[in-house]
């Protein structure tokens, strides 16, 4: 066990825990951040999807020891009430079915639209490749991040 | 106007209390925070009026409208709700929808699956509604003593025009409380939907795109331990001996055991498919330190005997037999082969197929197969229990809480009643969360630790637990005469551990000489629901073949299938047909239009193909172009007839999700086995559609209609796998008859 001190979603604090523990179980049991989903453990899903200094990371595969004192964003910490641009973009399209996956579907879009502010479809599919749907809400996936990418650039 | 009885669900008005301010509804103070609230209200009501148990008004006008089945992501929990909302009449603005507990005495039919909520919640859920606004009506009658027949409503207004009286269904509600329940009550016309045939956006939008608890496997406790199970690597193997002093050792760790689920000799009903009723389980305080310590864990494994399980189905008892063994893909196929070739159980026969065959001037015979399929639903098995000496409470994915309540109750001791069964979002269900081992498996292990505990499932654990779609193999087998008119078909089909034909479908009804047969093998690879089981394979052998044999009769594919269908409308073979030619019909007609069917494109290759199941009829055009000497699903066209669309936008989303799933799967889709053990165990192996491979677009048309609305979330699966396959022939000029397509020799659409 050791004591970490990590920065989410712009809050300070610090968690007592095998250094070895992924970020995604931090998350979700020491920090009460349940929006970070677990869905294969071995990066192949995209479900845990977090942003690390603002790059599109697998939380999963992100031992809590490799994050300390940087900047993590959580799903949770996007907005308050749902009016980032992307979720925003997200419920104009009515996208989720089950809504598993798309924690780790809407982190994956942030970040590429952080890169890439005005993708091409074969850019976003290229960028959202490691994020699975078995719902397969992929079209309005790939809808929603392109009504995202236009409204930020107004 | 349609005069209803209110008997149908004389339970539903069974109250809890009159003022429900904090009922046994509003009970599960967990979910309180993600409780969505209407747009533009502030306020919450001081009070909640309950008119039934699916109807409760504040005083303010505001109205909690319970979403009784359970959410796996058809969107039931927003167009239920949306049926009672508009025979209340009220506006969808002031409504809260809350999911419902499991309440069989409350609620009928909780189950979600079989693409039957919408359907079998109709009737129920529309007199539910009306009966509650007619009370309203009468209470203020009452209350302004002027007849009843004089009052309107619109919007949750009440309205009496000639003395100019106005009142807000909140003003009405206490008094609506204590009026008697109407015996009869009228349903609205369909041309007087509100509601109902408009799009409403998803009541968890907010919840999902912020990342809210709403998941079994995002609940917590004060309290709460959590638990893995480690489960037999392979089929046919049980625990022997398990070394557990090292796991035990490590840090957070609780405690290691042994559970049985379900008793050898435990009469089960259809849904208690337990793959293994033996788990050894680690407890402790996080998901991570059980994780490690489930890693250290020696167990030995030895093979299980031949044994008998007793069922309960809908056909009587029944036993199903388990064989010993460790089975093998390969050896699954060679039996297979050998079973096809032999005659099966006659499941129909029309006039004199071996007739028919003898005088044909052309034959086609083709068989088809497909592999086991995994659900791999994104959320992982999981369940929270908590068992006293007095009660339960289970919270977890479930399709059918109702199928596993009486094994609850039988493994722990405890009457139904005691067993408290809150339903939570699923991450994903397609048939497999129908099956509900896992509250079994959470609460025994609740019971022996005597403790609130979370049970948790890894994603290997998960994908190699079984309750797989069956593998398949059927042979057709068509003749025409001279006239390339078809004179004879036949079908023998079968599967481990069941046979996929629907013996009365079409083309059953179109063809005077027709003959179907099944046959199926012991396994004890357990198998489940999936998808619309058994449409999920047959559909698309059938439409493949159909396919092919209408380009053998030098028919367009379309026109043949109508051809067909105007035989089976006007003069049908037999009398049991499981189908409606002019539907079927409908739905082909207008996919042709939708599609441009006639208009060849340059470098578009197109496939057909049209099902019914479910209760829905769907065609489905799909293009190919190839890019890069891959095919590229450009577009699919569907054509859908399920009646009335309670929910145009949330109906076509599933829709897609079926076209996006069904592509998926039959490029992809399969499981194998050696000696036992499922050769794929997480996504790195198990190959599931992604972003890239999903069709470029998707149109879904629906037929107008006001026909009682049927199901949706199945029928669009099935014959995309058809569709794809002819596309892919025209694309590729080759037939492909084995799922899953990719791995065919030609065909390489791998990236
Ligand atoms: S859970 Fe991390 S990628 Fe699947
Ligand atoms: S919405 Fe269900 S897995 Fe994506």
């Amino acid at each position: 066990m050791a004591v970490i001190n990590l920065n989410v979603n712009g809050k300070k604090q610090a968690v007592d825990v095998d250094p070895q523990t992924p970020m995604l179980w931090v998350l979700r049991e020491h920090l009460n951040l349940v929006g970070t989903k677990y869905g294969c453990g071995i990066a192949a899903c995209g479900a845990c999807t977090i942003h690390l200094e603002g790059m599109a990371v697998r939380s999963c595969q992100l031992p809590v020891s490799s994050a300390e004192n940087k900047a993590i964003t959580t799903i949770e910490g996007l907005s308050e009430n749902g009016d980032h641009p992307v979720q925003k973009a997200w419920l104009e399209h009515d996208v989720p079915q089950c809504g598993y996956c798309q924690s780790g579907q809407i982190m994956t879009a942030v970040a590429l639209l952080h890169d890439n502010p005005n993708p091409t479809d074969a850019e976003i599919e290229s960028a959202m490749h490691g994020n699975i749907c078995r719902c397969g809400t992929y079209l309005r996936i790939r809808a929603a991040v392109k009504t995202a990418a236009k409204s930020q650039s107004l | 106007m349609t005069l209803e009885k209110t008997t149908i669900n004389r339970r539903s008005f069974l109250k809890v209390s009159a003022l429900a301010g904090g009922g046994m509804m509003l009970s599960f103070s967990w979910l309180a925070g993600c409780k969505p609230t209407p747009d533009g209200v502030l306020a919450l009501p001081k009070a909640w009026f309950e008119l039934n148990s699916y109807i409760k008004i504040g005083e303010n006008g505001i109205v909690t409208l319970m979403a009784p089945n359970p959410e796996f992501g058809s969107n039931v929990k927003t167009s239920l709700p949306m049926i009672l909302a508009d025979e209340l009449d009220i506006d969808w603005k002031n409504v809260i929808v809350a999911q419902a507990d499991f309440f069989p005495e409350r609620f009928e039919r909780q189950f979600t699956g079989g693409s039957q909520s919408i359907r079998q919640g109709w009737k129920i859920l529309r007199t539910a509604g009306a009966t509650a606004r007619q009370m309203l009506i009468n209470a203020t009658a009452q209350a302004w003593s002027v007849p009843a027949e004089e009052i309107t409503t619109a919007d949750g207004i009440l309205h009496h025009e000639s003395s100019g009286k106005k009142a807000g269904y909140g003003e009405m509600a206490s008094r609506a409380a204590g009026v008697p329940i109407p015996e009869e009550v009228q349903l609205k016309k369909v041309s007087d939907f509100k509601i109902i045939g408009t799009s409403r956006k998803n009541v968890d939008g907010v919840n999902i795109v912020t990342g809210k608890p709403l998941f079994g496997m995002d609940y917590t406790q004060q309290g709460m331990l959590i638990a893995m199970i480690a489960h037999p690597p392979a089929f046919g193997l049980k625990v022997k001996s398990v070394e557990d002093a090292a796991a035990r050792s490590m840090p957070g760790i609780k405690d290691v055991f042994t559970i049985k689920t379900l008793s050898d000799d435990y009469e089960r009903n259809g849904f208690d498919t337990t793959t293994f009723t033996e788990l050894v389980v680690v407890v402790g305080s996080t998901t991570w330190e059980v994780m490690n310590a489930k890693k250290a864990l020696k167990i030995e494994w030895e093979e299980i005997s031949d044994s008998d399980i007793i069922v309960q189905g809908w056909g009587g008892k029944q036993t199903v037999k388990i064989p010993a063994g460790l089975e093998s893909t390969t050896g699954h196929k060679a039996k297979m082969a050998e079973m096809a070739k032999r005659p099966a159980n006659v499941l129909r026969k029309d006039g004199d197929p071996e007739g028919a065959f003898k005088k044909a001037a052309k034959i086609l015979e083709r068989t088809y197969s497909a592999p086991y399929l995994a659900h791999n639903t994104m959320e992982p098995v999981n369940c929270f229990a908590h068992v006293t000496a007095e009660k339960a409470e289970i919270f977890g994915p479930i399709q059918a809480p109702e199928f596993i309540v009486q094994s609850l109750s039988a493994r722990l001791g405890l009457p139904k009643e005691k067993i408290h069964i809150k339903l939570a979002r699923m991450g994903g269900g397609f048939g497999q969360r129908a099956y509900g081992h896992h509250m079994v498996e959470a609460a025994v292990i609740s019971q022996k630790i005597n403790a609130p505990v979370k049970m948790v499932y890894t994603r290997e654990d998960d994908m190699t637990y079984g309750i797989y779609r069956p593998t398949y193999v059927a042979t057709y087998k068509a003749a025409l005469d001279n006239d390339n008119n078809l004179i004879g078909f036949q079908v023998r089909g079968g599967g481990i551990p069941e046979h996929p034909v629907h013996a009365n479908r079409f083309p059953a009804g179109a063809v005077e000489n027709y003959l179907a047969e099944g046959w199926q093998l012991d396994s004890n690879i357990t198998i489940g629901a999936f998808r619309a089981p058994r449409s999920n394979f047959i559909a698309g052998a059938e439409q493949s073949f159909l396919d092919e044999v209408a380009e053998l009769a030098g028919k367009d594919p379309i026109e043949f299938r109508l051809e067909l269908l105007e035989r089976a409308r006007n003069n049908p073979v037999g009398s049991n047909n499981d189908y409606d030619a002019d539907r079927y019909a409908g739905v082909l007609k207008l996919v042709k239009e939708k599609s441009k069917w006639l208009e060849t494109q340059a470098d578009v290759y197109r496939g057909v193909s049209a099902y019914f199941c479910h209760n829905s009829y769907v065609a489905e055009v799909l293009d190919i172009v190839i890019k890069n000497n891959n095919p590229v699903v450009q577009k699919v066209y569907a054509a859908v007839d399920c009646g009335i669309v309670v929910n145009p936008d949330a109906a076509t989303n599933m829709g897609e999700g079926g076209i996006v799933d069904g592509i998926g799967n039959a490029l992809y889709g399969e499981m194998t086995f050696q000696n036992g053990v499922p050769e794929k165990n997480n996504f790195d192996k198990y190959r599931m559609i992604r972003h890239s491979e999903a069709p470029k677009s998707i149109e879904i048309h629906f037929v107008q209609s006001e026909t009682d609305p049927t199901g949706l979330g199945e029928p669009l699966f099935p014959p995309v796998f058809a569709a794809l396959a002819n596309a892919l022939y025209k694309a590729k000029n080759k037939r492909l008859y084995d799922q899953p397509f990719v791995s065919g020799v030609t065909i390489d659409l791998k990236t």
